[in-house]
């Protein structure tokens, strides 16, 4: 919202820099945007057109002489419009104006045009940069003082503030100038009201029927007869321009200028052109229509406050007027309306249909029933000084929501409870005044009555924050928190949660966040979703891309990879600690931590020292068994049926029996899907809040070092190539003695039997309570060779045709 | 011949042949002629059993000495020979020093995590305690509960995003929560003051995106609730925060805001000089204030016994700030070549 630093001289005297002012506002709450300075016309001057006479030279051209007070100059001009005894702007030479051929800047320099000297020159509007207006100079009012610095007459400065939403005062001149005062220590002079209501009783010729007194608490409204539409004086044009209001006629740009002078919207209809002159605050009908002052044709709900005349909507109430009753030309009689309506409904109506409007940004953020009463006088009298005609004898006042004034008991106690510290009823008085409250002061506490135009003060604590902001929260003591610390419960999955953050960075994996919606279809391609209904849909969503919750991972990690083909050969090793979100019938989703994983390309940098080959599923693999161990958890793997991965080369991350996640190569349907079309993408997921649960143990206990020396012997075994190593790996941890079993080669190809193949393991015996001899190692190795023949057919490589 | 004698000429051989290695191999042999399980000292010890118990004291003693003293010039001869060794053979035996390394892959953290710690532990150290809530949040939480009722002009300062989902009245109730301040409300609904907490979190706003604006983001939240908590404190908590994450020498500004959730409200702002300005400026780095009385009566506190403050910090300003990051989009591009300067 735009506030001319001149308009707020009407309210309150300022005396500070207006770069101060505005530090100021924005301390207090009211937040300056930008400061425009208007103005900064150097060697521009007032001055008077002494004579004009034909230039000798040229027909179009005249010769004119203007007196800036303490000289006489000889200009040569163009303009039609300029006349003796006029009032204009006189720029000297080297002012820098605005070349109206092209617009650009300028500077003015002494020339003789057809042989005539021309010492400076008389300005239009465009000249000075005021407006696109060339046509003829810029004449001044005859007032304007000859010889004063154009600055000096007209230079301002346009604040453009940002309201909160609580204050519906500060989209007025007068709130701000409040606000202006108390801060500034100044006083506030309000416009002086006075008109002679000189025509027949109002209420003889206007009735005003409130059908919905629930949703109109106020209406009033008086009656100007015999006015004359036209232009609003330049004055008037001048401040609501700089306001960035659109000029329309006089009486409509009233309405606006005594709206932002007080924050309360007005209307004018055109009397002659309401039914019955009869007006009626009442509902919309269903199926009833109006054109509004925007063009536009709008159906009307049943919950639309609209004013009627006896049979149409005439406006929808506290939001914009309707075309059948609008101020034309020839409209002679004003019915001018200023009046309460209810926040909630008005925003939502404006809402509804999507059209907000000046009028509609103040109602609802509540208006005080009291203002209506101000806008209208000082509304009534500026249409009769400016537009002319008779104000109509008395006002409709119609006032079924009456309020009292109200009053808050501010007390001593309250204050020290929020701020901390003590101050005293005389500072507060002070504080308050300034602002337009007004305050007695009794034993403890301060009685305060609040102003008409404040609409946003309910309790205590607000009182407690208008003292605070006006004294500057600067002035307000830093202490730290002294009262007891909380007791704290455990936080034992955060830090999990963490811990799995560091452990996989650590592993070499970059973490990633990504977006937590995405289009069906992305998601779709994973394979594992097939119903958006079973889906956490936005209704309203930024665009298709982002329109489902994501209920699996997979897509957003992929989507990462792509991202960085182009610029990355690898090794890419990334991993995101997100959300998933799944429906729920008649309930929030359910929220889950998923920690997912992906590798791809190399598995180290490029460089002089040779590569370790492609990420592959053991390398994942890796990752993950590393993560659980340090987590103290040890996973199992089982295969899995699952469209995203790999069928022959993925598997279920199991803890205990209960799976938590999976791991596997990306299914090359779904990897070239995404756009991956080279490479084999690496994939591991896990549900955290599962592994949490399962993990029993969230710290470590030590176990006692071996004390005794190991044994090392190597076993190579002829194994069926559907036995797997987890089942071999069992039979020796089964065995006591064998303190370690580290898989140290397979081998398949010549001397291997079809369908069979050759494990290595290193075996590693040794006992707690002694060092082993030979024969006990022998032992040990042979019954657990004759175990692992039982269960599992293995036999030592070697040896498989003795036993034939 | 007396015992000690042969000791002594044993020691002067054996060092004159000593110096007469030339070689690691005339070393290995030296140390098998005199220091072997065959060699001459330990023959030597081994003969002592034969003598008087008296002289098997002296003499193993001195064979003892002996056996150490040669050992150890064995050792100084054998560095002096590696010594010339590599002096001889050092302008073939030397490594490029300047060559890269073995790059050993170490991934870094998301810089939101990064800066997420760091407020963390800055609240930690203040008795603060990490807690967490649903992203997909109740109207009545996110909202109503914080003093922001249906149909009120503060909703304006978060745009809304719905899920697409309607209560028994045909409402929209359900939303991607627009701000991590639910949580203010589910905390005080299920626990007793004091309360001091904070609460990291993804939120979400309908907000076209640009260099300093995502639909998608992250903040910290925080709440402390006691009695005799007061606006002095909040000050004092949100200054000393401050100056664990931005140093000291920065400056802070508290000026009045609006958030219907708290009176006074407050924002807090540092002191902050952009790239290529040549000026200081007030950067806004939070929402704060006194919990309004009305948000602690709807969760079933009295406002006249209880006082508290909250704040909400945005998290990628914050790390936009510290890290000279100039586009919040940045964050989730997941660009490793940005990624990996964290």
């Amino acid at each position: 919202m735009k506030i001319p630093i001149s308009w707020l001289k009407d309210f309150v005297e300022i005396g500070i820099p207006v770069h101060e002012l505005a530090d100021k506002l924005t301390m207090a709450g009211l937040e300056v945007g930008s400061i425009e300075r208007i103005g900064g016309w150097e060697k521009c001057l007032i001055g008077m057109v002494r004579s004009v006479i034909p230039h000798p030279n040229a027909d179009r051209l005249r010769l004119c002489e203007v007196d800036t007070g303490s000289t006489i100059h000889q200009v040569v001009c163009g303009a039609s419009n300029v006349d003796v005894e006029q009032k204009i702007v006189f720029a000297e030479i080297g002012a820098s104006l605005v070349d109206s051929r092209n617009g650009k800047p300028k500077t003015l320099k002494a020339a003789k045009i057809r042989g005539e000297r021309s010492e400076g020159m008389i300005c239009s509007e465009l000249e000075l940069g005021l407006s696109e207006e060339h046509e003829g100079i810029l004449v001044l009012p005859e007032d304007a003082p000859t010889g004063m610095s154009l600055d000096d007459y007209m230079g301002d400065y346009v604040l453009d503030i940002e309201p909160t939403p609580n204050r519906a005062d500060w989209f007025s001149i007068l709130g701000v100038a409040y606000e202006i005062a108390a801060l500034t220590g100044q006083e506030i002079h309000e416009p002086l009201v006075e008109y002679s209501e000189d025509g027949e009783n109002i209420h003889d010729q206007v009735k005003v029927t409130i059908q919905s007194p629930d949703l109109c608490p106020r209406y009033s409204a008086s009656l100007i007869k015999g006015v004359s539409i036209d232009e609003s004086p330049r004055w008037l044009q001048g401040r609501l321009k700089k306001a960035g209001i659109k000029v329309v006629n006089n009486v409509v740009d009233v309405t606006n200028y005594v709206m932002w002078e007080y924050g309360q919207p007005l209307h004018a209809f055109d009397y002659e052109r309401l039914l019955k002159h009869h007006v009626i605050i009442r509902k919309g009908y269903t199926g009833e229509e109006i054109i509004t002052l925007d063009g536009v044709q709008r159906g009307l709900f049943s919950d639309t406050l609209v004013i009627a005349d006896d049979r149409d909507a005439i406006a929808l109430a506290g939001i914009i007027g309707g075309k059948n009753s609008e101020i034309v030309g020839t409209t002679r009689d004003v019915f001018l309306e200023s009046a309460s309506f209810d926040p909630e409904n008005n925003r939502k109506t404006s809402h509804s249909f999507d059209l907000r409007t000046e009028a509609s940004i103040r109602f609802e953020k509540g208006l005080r029933p009291d203002l209506v009463e101000v806008a209208l006088k000082r509304a009534t009298q500026l249409i009769r000084d400016i537009a002319g005609g008779v104000v109509a004898k008395g006002k409709i006042d119609e006032y079924p929501g009456r309020e009292e004034p109200r009053k808050i008991m501010l007390t001593d106690r309250k204050m020290k409870q929020v701020l901390g510290i003590e101050i005293s009823p005389a500072n507060i008085e002070k504080t308050l005044n300034g602002l337009g409250f007004q305050c007695c002061v009794t034993d403890g506490a301060v009685d305060v009555r609040i102003p008409y135009w404040r609409s946003d003060i309910a309790i205590e604590e607000d009182l407690v924050e208008e003292v605070a902001r006006i004294m500057g929260y600067e002035a307000i003591p830093t202490t730290m928190l002294s009262t007891p610390i909380p007791h704290h419960k455990g936080d034992d999955y955060y830090m999990f949660r963490e811990n799995i953050r560091d452990l996989l960075v650590r592993e070499g994996l970059q973490e990633i966040v990504t977006y937590s919606a995405s289009s069906f279809e992305t998601l779709a391609r994973t394979r594992l979703i097939d119903d958006s209904e079973k889906l956490v849909r936005i209704a309203n969503p930024m665009s298709g891309d982002f329109e489902y919750m994501r209920p699996v991972m997979g897509a957003h990690i992929l989507q990462a990879l792509i991202s960085n083909l182009s610029f990355n050969r690898g090794p890419i090793a990334m991993f995101e600690m997100g959300r998933v979100y799944l429906k729920r019938e008649r309930d929030l989703p359910e929220e889950r931590d998923i920690i997912a994983g992906l590798l791809y390309g190399p598995c180290s940098e490029e460089g002089w020292l040779g590569s370790d080959g492609q990420f592959d599923f053991y390398d994942a693999k890796g990752i993950v068994e590393s993560l659980l161990g340090r987590l103290f958890l040890t996973g199992n793997y089982t295969a899995l049926e699952n469209g995203f991965l790999h069928p022959g080369k993925s598997a279920s991350i199991n803890l205990f029996d209960r799976s938590v996640g999976k791991i596997g190569e990306i299914h090359p349907v779904v990897q070239r899907d995404f756009g991956v079309t080279e490479g084999t993408a690496v994939y591991f997921e896990m549900d955290v809040r599962s592994m949490f649960e399962m993990a029993t143990e969230t710290f470590p206990r030590m176990k006692p070092l071996a004390r005794f020396p190991s044994t090392i012997r190597d076993v190579s075994l002829l194994v069926d190539l559907n036995v797997t190593y987890a089942s071999i790996k069992n039979v020796f941890e089964q065995n006591k003695l064998i303190a370690k079993a580290v898989l140290e080669d397979v081998y398949e190809g010549d001397g291997i039997p079809e369908q069979k193949c050759s494990l290595t393991f290193r075996l590693y015996l040794q006992s707690p309570i002694k060092t082993l001899s030979s024969g006990e190692v022998n032992d040990a190795i042979n019954k657990v060779l004759d175990k692992l023949k039982a269960e599992t057919g293995s036999i030592l490589r070697g040896t498989e045709g003795q036993f034939e | 011949m007396p015992v000690d004698n042969t000791l002594e000429q044993l020691r002067s051989t054996a060092l004159q042949e000593l110096e007469e290695c030339t070689s690691k191999l005339d070393l290995a042999e030296w140390r098998v002629k005199y220091l072997g399980r065959k060699g001459y000292v330990t023959g030597f010890l081994r003969e002592l059993k034969n003598l008087q118990p008296s002289e098997k004291k002296t003499f193993g003693s001195q064979a003892n000495q002996l056996k150490v003293f040669l050992t150890e010039r064995l050792m100084a001869a054998e560095s002096k020979l590696i010594e010339q060794e590599i002096r001889v053979l050092g302008e073939n035996d030397r490594i490029d020093v300047t060559r890269p390394g073995r790059l050993i892959n170490v991934g870094s953290y998301h810089p939101l995590t990064k800066i997420r710690r760091e407020i963390e532990q800055a609240f930690i150290s203040m008795g603060f305690q990490v807690v967490e809530g649903p992203e997909i949040e109740w109207d009545h939480y996110n909202f109503e509960l914080l003093n922001i009722p249906k149909n009120h002009p503060s909703r304006d300062i978060w745009d809304t995003l719905w899920v697409d989902y309607r209560n028994e009245r045909g409402e929209r109730n359900m939303l991607l929560r627009t701000h991590t301040s639910p949580m203010q409300a589910r905390i005080m609904e299920q626990e007793e003051p004091p309360i001091r907490v904070i609460v990291p979190g993804k939120v979400y706003r309908y907000e076209a995106t640009d260099r300093t604006h995502e639909w998608h983001f992250h903040q910290v939240e925080g709440l402390a609730v006691d009695r005799g908590i007061t606006f002095a404190d909040m000050k004092g908590t949100l200054y000393e925060f401050a100056r664990r994450l931005f140093g000291s020498d920065r400056k802070v500004r508290f000026r009045c805001d609006y958030f219907p959730f708290v009176e006074p409200g407050v924002d807090m702002s540092i002191d902050y000089l952009a790239p290529g300005a040549d000026s200081h400026d007030w950067l806004e780095i939070m929402g704060a204030g006194m919990v309004h009385p009305k948000v602690l009566e709807g969760v079933g506190y009295d406002p006249e016994e209880y006082t508290g403050f909250a704040f909400g910090i945005g998290l990628e300003r914050i790390a936009m700030l510290k890290y000279g990051i100039d586009d919040i989009r940045l964050f989730f591009d997941n660009d490793l070549r940005f990624l990996r300067q964290f």
